[in-house]
């Protein structure tokens, strides 16, 4: 038997059977929903028809477009409050479970999926979002879909997708102090650009990568689509089982321990062959931040904008554009660049792992005056959990305060959006044009970035304070 | 249900040569709030189409008279981020029919053609040849032929095939659901989820 590798043994454990000269018919274990990009699936289904074919396999949950205060009141904006009611209205229709707003289990897909031990090695799961790709830190395949593909899935429970091809992105060594999983992500992105994985599916491996926790992990597979990945994933280990030991809906017991079993198989072979392979040391990586509008534009916090795109992933053109857009100009140093605003959560960096480390390092120090900063929690249980270990309490006696769980101003759907022709640090995942509200200008980095820009008022270094 | 088949078309062509345009400037977020696949068109590059104002940004090609058409040529890397098939939907609504790029983002693909949009990868450097073409004459035409998987440049000669699964260009030349397909194998599925229990 060929050796293979962990994507080939979960996609080759899933096909159903093969479109002759076409895609493969690819069974999905997990569907997740949310109000968004699903409202139009289910109208399909209606059209057509027909109920959802295995409605237990489907979870819902509101969060792209709720408010982050105010939670127990109706929502305000007339749109939002209506996509929220028709998901609520579509879930009862065809007997799926809804984690709603105000519901203990509530929060962004991304997070609640994991925390809930939904999420478990060799599934398959989809969902209509991007970020999808977050699932795979679990040893998952996990992607991103588009609202066809949603009714798709609600009709059949199967996807249509042709093979991708397969890479392997290697870290070796261990990060050094103030360097996150999510300078990890964006130095490897900057390094390849954002269309440098398209049309392959990832294998995230090395000793950095075995280091981390599973949330570390979970920032580092988010952004896979970042680079154009299908998906991302990382083989489980012992972190991975001892996330899962206990969870909500994770199997319990004996019946555990025969999946641990199984688990441990799932790891690709040691001579298995990836279409391209990469390879990255951890000792060079340092905090980073994004200086343009894309997520590939990102430097060290220390070091000045560069003076052309230097992953030759953008034309003259296209790279004036990006700075024009920012208001920056080449050579110009990040470090010390005002900042308006500061974004902490979204499905990238809004779990326990990341207010923990905000909290810790602004434990003790003031905000900055001027900055405004939203501190969103990923989940109810998220919110939960910060308030049980005092970290609502550090946070506010920092001049924080912790909002309710949702994407926020990550995408801006809700009121949360970042006034035209202000600077931004966000630990959210895009830096596009405009996705943080008309006009916002967003800078990336890690929660702990972040934490040195809401006590300083400019990008700092964080680790000036480590 | 069936969908609106693809064979040929033959047009003018809207030049759009920023790259790495994302979905979020295809359709911002705040416009993902509709419940129907109708009228996303209204607010296609909502953002670079018109100022905070709303009045039309005389700078962007889809406010210059000049260029029109059912074909948009793109810059490399469209359609990249978010998974949003808004994306998709807006680009029809407005009137387009064909996207042309030397590279497209994998979610981008296949939501455009799961709504019979086609998406026409191309080589750099037809790219270049394309835009140079419709900057120096707006009235220039496209033909892109599906069965023989070619776009030329009317009057020049010049043409370029491009890839496409042939499943796929099975359903768009017919009118072929994907979903009528899958759901024509229910009872398959099934047993392979039995299969599978064992």
């Amino acid at each position: 038997m060929s050796s293979k590798t962990i994507f080939d043994k979960i996609w080759d454990d899933h096909v159903v059977s093969t479109v002759p000269e076409g895609p493969d018919v690819l069974y999905i274990d997990r569907h997740f929903i949310h109000e968004v990009t699903s409202p139009q699936a289910f109208g399909g289904l209606k059209r057509r028809g027909i109920k959802v074919f295995r409605p237990d396999k489907t979870v819902a949950t509101a969060d792209h477009n709720v408010p982050t205060t105010s939670q127990h009141l109706p929502i305000q904006e007339e749109l939002s409050r209506v996509q929220v009611e028709k998901l609520a209205e579509n879930c009862s229709e065809h007997n799926i479970a809804l984690y709603g707003l105000n519901h203990p289990y509530n929060g962004i897909v991304h997070v609640i999926g994991p925390e809930l031990g939904i999420t478990q090695p060799g599934m398959t799961i989809v969902c209509g979002d991007s970020h999808t790709s977050t699932h795979g830190a679990f040893g998952c395949i996990a992607f991103g879909i588009g609202t066809s593909e949603v009714e798709m899935v609600l009709a059949g429970q199967c996807i249509m997708q042709s093979r991708p091809k397969t890479m392997r992105i290697n870290i070796d060594g261990i990060p050094g102090q103030g360097v996150t999983s999510k300078d990890i992500i964006l130095y490897i992105i900057s390094q390849i650009s954002t269309g440098g994985a398209t049309g392959y599916f990832v294998e995230y491996s090395g000793k950095a990568v075995r280091s981390l926790s599973m949330e570390a992990r979970m920032t580092i597979c988010n952004m896979s689509i970042e680079m154009g990945a299908r998906g991302g994933l990382i083989a489980p280990d012992e972190v991975t089982y001892e996330y899962l030991r206990g969870r909500e809906f994770a199997p319990a017991g004996k019946e555990f321990d025969r999946h641990v079993e199984r688990w441990k198989k799932l790891g690709s072979d040691s001579d298995a062959r990836f279409d391209r392979e990469l390879f990255f040391e951890a000792a060079d990586i340092e905090p980073m931040i994004t200086w343009g509008t894309n997520p590939g534009m990102g430097i060290p916090v220390t070091a000045p904008i560069p003076g052309k795109d230097e992953t030759g992933n953008t034309s003259e053109a296209s790279f004036r554009k990006s700075l024009d857009y920012m208001g920056f100009n080449p050579g110009e140093p990040m470090a010390g660049k005002k900042v308006d605003y500061v974004f902490v959560g979204s499905c990238t960096n809004g779990r326990i792992e990341d207010l923990r480390s905000f909290a810790q390092f602004v434990k003790g120090r003031k905000k900055a005056e001027g900055v405004t900063a939203w501190i969103v929690p990923g989940s109810r249980q998220v919110e939960k959990q910060a308030a049980g270990e005092g970290i609502k309490d550090i946070l506010e006696e920092a001049g924080f305060e912790l909002r309710q769980p949702g994407c926020s101003a990550c995408l801006a759907m809700n009121e949360d959006k970042i006034p035209e022709g202000k600077y931004a640090v966000s630990t959210s995942n895009r830096n596009f044009e405009g996705r943080q509200g008309p006009g916002a200008r967003t800078m990336l980095a890690s929660p702990l970035t972040a934490a040195a820009a809401a006590i300083t008022g400019v990008v700092t270094d964080p680790r000036e304070f480590l | 249900m069936p969908i609106e088949k693809f064979t040929t078309l033959v047009s003018t062509c809207v030049p759009l040569p920023a790259e790495n345009v994302d979905t979020d400037q295809i359709i911002p977020a705040r416009f993902l709030k509709a419940t129907s696949r109708e009228g996303f068109g209204e607010n296609l590059f909502r953002d670079w189409r018109y100022d905070h104002a709303g009045r039309p940004r005389k700078d962007f090609v889809l406010n210059d008279e000049r260029y029109g058409g059912e074909i948009m040529v793109a810059g490399k890397n469209f359609g990249s981020g978010s998974s949003r098939e808004h994306a998709a939907w807006a680009i029809k609504d407005y009137g387009f029919r064909v996207v042309v790029s030397s590279f497209f983002a994998d979610i981008f693909r296949n939501n455009a053609l799961n709504n019979g949009l086609l998406p026409v990868q191309v080589t750099g450097d037809f790219l270049s040849l394309l835009f140079n073409r419709i900057e120096r004459d707006p009235r220039v035409t496209v033909r892109v032929d599906l069965e023989k998987q070619a776009v030329s440049l009317e009057g020049e000669g010049v043409s370029e095939n491009f890839e496409i699964s042939a499943y796929k260009k099975k359903c768009l030349l017919n009118g072929y659901d994907d979903i009528d397909y899958l759901l024509s194998m229910k009872e398959r599925i099934t047993e392979w989820e039995q299969k599978r229990e064992l």
